[in-house]
Parts: C-alpha cells; structure tokens; sequence
C-alpha cells in the first residue's frame, strides 16, 4: 500500500472493515452526504479531508448512529460493520457505540476522577465481574491511550484536572475500555498543542495495530503522517477516495488537488 | 493554468524559483555554444568567458537550493506544487553539471591550441555541441510550457548525440593509429567529445523531469540508447 512513510507501507488489505453504499444525509431540507459508496480497512487509518461543512463529521456519526440523536437528521443506505447492517432494528445503537468508539474535538472527560472516566464504559456494560477485573481494564485502556505513566499514581484525581493532550489520551483510554473495533476521530488534535499533537499521533498510529481507526482533520500534514488511506470529501460528495500516498502525491480529480495543494479551486 | 493558491506569496515564490530555472537555462545554452565555438575558432577569450560564467551557473545553483529549502520548510508542498519544488531541484542539478562540462570543454581548448589540428575533428564538435544545445533549449520550452510530448521527443533524441559520439570515438581512434603524434590532441578531443554526450544525458534528465511533472509518474525506461563505445576493441593488424 502507498503509505506516506517507507517502512509503513505493508498493510492486509482483505474484506472492508465498514462498508458503505449509496448513502444519503440530510438535515430537513439540506442534502449533508450524497450517495456515498466507501470501504474502510480494518487495522489501518483512514482520514476524512475536505473544506468546513463538506459533511466529513455528518458521515463519521452515520458509522455508529450519532446522528440517530439529531431529530431533524435522517439517514439512508446501507451501511455495515463486518458485513452486519448497522441499521438493521435488531441492533442496539448503545451496544454499537461500545463497539465503535468515538473521540471529540475537544477533549470532554466526565466530570469524575480519571479511573471513573476509563471505567465508566466497562461498568455499563457489564465488561468486568470484579473489581480486580475493573482495574485490570482501567490499566490496560490508559496504557493503550499512552497515559498511563503520567496518571497511574493519581488514579483519583479529576480527569478534567489533566491538560489538554492528557484529557484527549484519557478519552481515547476511555474510547477503548469497551473492547470497541473501530475508532472514529473528529479532529482530535484541533484542540491541543503541537507536542501533544505529535504524542495524540504516534497513539493513533498505535491504535492502527488492533482497530479500524477513522479520523476527521483539517490538517492536510496530519492526514498524510497517520493514515494510509484518505478520503476527500467536497460538498457532501466522497470526490476521491484512495490510498494516502497517492491522494498526496498525484491526486486524479482537480477537486483534490486544488484542496490539498491550498489553491482557489 | 492552475489556479492560483490561497497563499498569493506562495505562488510568487513557485514563479521564482523556475524563473531562476530558465535563467540558469539560457546560461548553461550559451556556455555549450561557446565552449564549441571557442574551440573551433581557437578562441582564447572566449573560451576564457566560459569558464568564468560557470561560477555564476554554480551561485545560481546553490540560490535555487536556498530557495527550495526554505520553500519545503514553510509550504510543506503536495501533489503538483511538491513536484514542482522537486522537478526544480534536480533541474538545476542537471544544468550545474551541464556547465562543468562546457567549463571543461574550455579548459582543453587551452591545451589545444597549442597543439596541430585534426581534420574536421572541431566542427564535427560543434555540430554535435549544437545538437545538445537544441535539446536543452525544447527541454526547457518543455518545461515552462508543461508539455510532455516534447519532453519526450528531447529524450529521444539523446540517442543521435550518442551516435555522433561513436562516430568520432572510431575517428580519434583512427588518428592515432594512424600517427601517434596525434595522441595528445586526439585524446583530449575524445573527452570533449564525451563530455558533450553527457551533457546530452543530462538534457535527457531534464527533460524526464517535466514528464514527471506533467504526469506524475517517471517516464518508462524504454529509450533509445546509442552509445555502443563500451563493446569497440581496437584492431592492430
Ligand atoms: N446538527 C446539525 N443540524 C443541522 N445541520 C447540520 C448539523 N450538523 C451539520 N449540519 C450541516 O451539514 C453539513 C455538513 O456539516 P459537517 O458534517 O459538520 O461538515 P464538516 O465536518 O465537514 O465540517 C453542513 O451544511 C452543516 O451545516
Ligand atoms: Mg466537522
């Protein structure tokens, strides 16, 4: 695969890990996402790019029914996970959240200390039948959103009390407690500096090993250090869709290139 | 024409630097020419000039190299502007070396003054000399005008240059067998002929670059090769 670093470009590439096809958004009357057809990887990230408003967030909450939530949203096609409909009426949207997990823009700890934060999930869901099991989870979530050294002697402390790349690696620590598949990430470094930038990065390029990981960013560098695969979205249309090396270095339709190239298309 | 960028400053610096292209462009041709010339007519002056102009061909190599540094670091280029930045960067790489060989060229026509004439050696010279001055001329008419079939038809032609270099390689050869006292010229006529046929080698670079700039993708490596030079033995009956 085309992945922008040398030594990162072999990635399987079998069944689609999310498959959309023919999928429509719309606000009331606003037409947000028209006939969308994409197929996202399993173990790989895929970045979402496109002008403010071009519906990259509205089609990352179509991926686990977030804009179920927004009374005048209403969403059409056929959207699977593991080739199950997610809109099917057998599924319970709060199970597929714990499955695919979610990560804002701003970072948005509970109001809880740091442990209630990463055990909040695994508690609702019945994850853990002990205690020790409960920490055992709060451990290994923290450790995997790359936290866990900087907070494991104040496990109490308020989660918002952390700064602000602590509290998006605790959301991200919070996102995986559940034993979710795929993660989806509206831009998650928009917020912080650039030295938790690059750590919130080197996670997500973590993440990549063990879930399907989708991320919304304005920043055109981000989308080609993380991802191998990008998406350009333009006025609700996926304009192009193809693996990040190739989208960055010789986009097909001038849509892309003018975007990414920062031209007055 | 693309569009112009968000950044108008970004879009002045990108004219810039291929401005300073088809600036070093226009020197490395007249130093070609005149190294030729300067050998055929025994042009001490000219030859001189030459070999004055290539430190100006190397200062502007080295601004060019200032300027694509600086516009990596602050632009972090994508797509057609990234090949545009890269494109420059190896062109200018290509004309530096262009003009050592005609700074060469006119260094041995010091020593070849002095020393007797080949028959028609120095304006078989030239003919190949403006052979590869014609090449770089469409291969930065090419450049500027985003046209990658003349780019092509330049890297075709390589292969002419490298025929008239096997031509005189075999006359030089036969000159010397013929009379050592003609080792000494001939052999430094043997290297301004070589240097010539890399010069064309060069072009070709050059030229494979504005393919790459216009498509996206290196040209294939299916290309008329002529230079045979490396398989020629020497008979002595
Ligand atoms: N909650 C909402 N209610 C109504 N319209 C919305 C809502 N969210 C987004 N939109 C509209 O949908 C379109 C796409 O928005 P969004 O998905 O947020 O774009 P992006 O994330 O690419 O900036 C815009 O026209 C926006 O105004
Ligand atoms: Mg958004």
């Amino acid at each position: 695969m085309n992945d922008m670093r040398p030594v990162e470009r072999i990635v399987d590439t079998d069944k689609p890990k999310i498959a959309a096809r023919g999928c429509q958004v719309y606000y009331g009357e606003n037409h947000a996402i028209k006939d969308v057809d994409v197929d996202i990887e399993d173990k790989a990230v895929t970045a979402f790019i496109g002008p403010s408003g071009c519906g990259k967030s509205t089609f990352l909450r179509c991926l686990n029914r977030m804009n179920d939530t927004i009374d005048v949203c209403r969403v059409e096609g056929d959207i699977r996970i593991d080739d199950e409909d997610i809109y099917d009426r057998k599924v319970d949207p709060v199970q597929l959240r714990a499955k695919v997990g979610m990560v804002f823009q701003k970072p948005n700890p509970f109001p809880k200390s740091i442990y209630d934060n990463v055990a909040y999930g695994p508690r609702i869901h019945g994850l853990a039948k002990d205690k020790a099991e409960l920490d055992e989870i709060v451990e290994r979530s923290l450790r995997r959103g790359a936290i866990w050294d900087e907070v494991k002697d104040r496990l109490t402390a308020p989660g918002t009390g952390l700064s602000g790349g602590q509290q998006q690696r605790l959301c991200i620590a919070r996102a995986v407690a559940t034993e979710p598949e795929v993660l989806l990430m509206d831009e998650p470094c928009s917020a912080l500096d650039p030295i938790a930038t690059e750590q919130v990065e080197n996670l997500i390029d973590e993440l990549r090993q063990n879930y399907s990981v989708v991320i919304v960013t304005h920043s055109m560098q981000q989308a080609a250090r993380v991802s191998q695969k990008t998406a350009f979205f333009h006025l609700g249309n996926l304009v192009e869709y193809g693996e990040t090396g190739q989208i960055f270095n010789n986009p097909k339709d001038p849509r892309t290139e003018s975007y990414i190239t920062g031209r007055i298309g | 024409m693309q569009d112009p960028h968000i950044s108008a400053a970004f879009d002045r610096d990108l004219e810039a630097i291929q401005a300073m292209i088809m600036k070093m462009g226009g020197m490395v041709e007249a130093a070609i020419v005149e190294a030729a010339d300067s050998l055929e007519r025994r042009d001490m002056e000219m030859a001189g000039r030459v070999r004055l102009n290539d430190k100006a061909i190397d200062e502007l190599e080295e601004q060019v190299n200032e300027e694509v540094a600086r516009l990596l670091a602050l632009r972090s280029p994508v797509a057609s502007d990234l090949r545009t930045v890269l494109s420059v960067m190896k062109i200018s790489g290509n004309l530096e070396r262009v003009g050592d060989y005609a700074k060469n060229i006119a260094k041995r026509t010091a020593v070849l003054i002095d020393l007797p004439q080949v028959d028609g050696a120095t304006s078989a010279i030239r003919r190949m000399a403006r052979a590869v001055e014609a090449m770089l001329k469409d291969a930065l008419d090419a450049y500027i005008q985003r046209d990658a079939d003349l780019a092509e038809d330049v890297r075709n032609r390589d292969v002419e240059v490298d025929q008239m270099y096997n031509a005189l390689f075999r006359e030089f050869l036969t000159h010397m067998m013929e009379d050592p006292r003609n080792i000494t010229s001939c052999m430094h006529l043997h290297f301004i002929a070589k240097n010539i046929e890399r010069m064309g080698d060069h072009v070709t670079s050059v030229s494979e670059q504005v393919i790459y700039l216009v498509t996206g993708e290196a040209p294939d490596d299916e290309r008329p090769k002529g230079d045979s030079t490396a398989y020629e033995k020497l008979e002595i009956q």
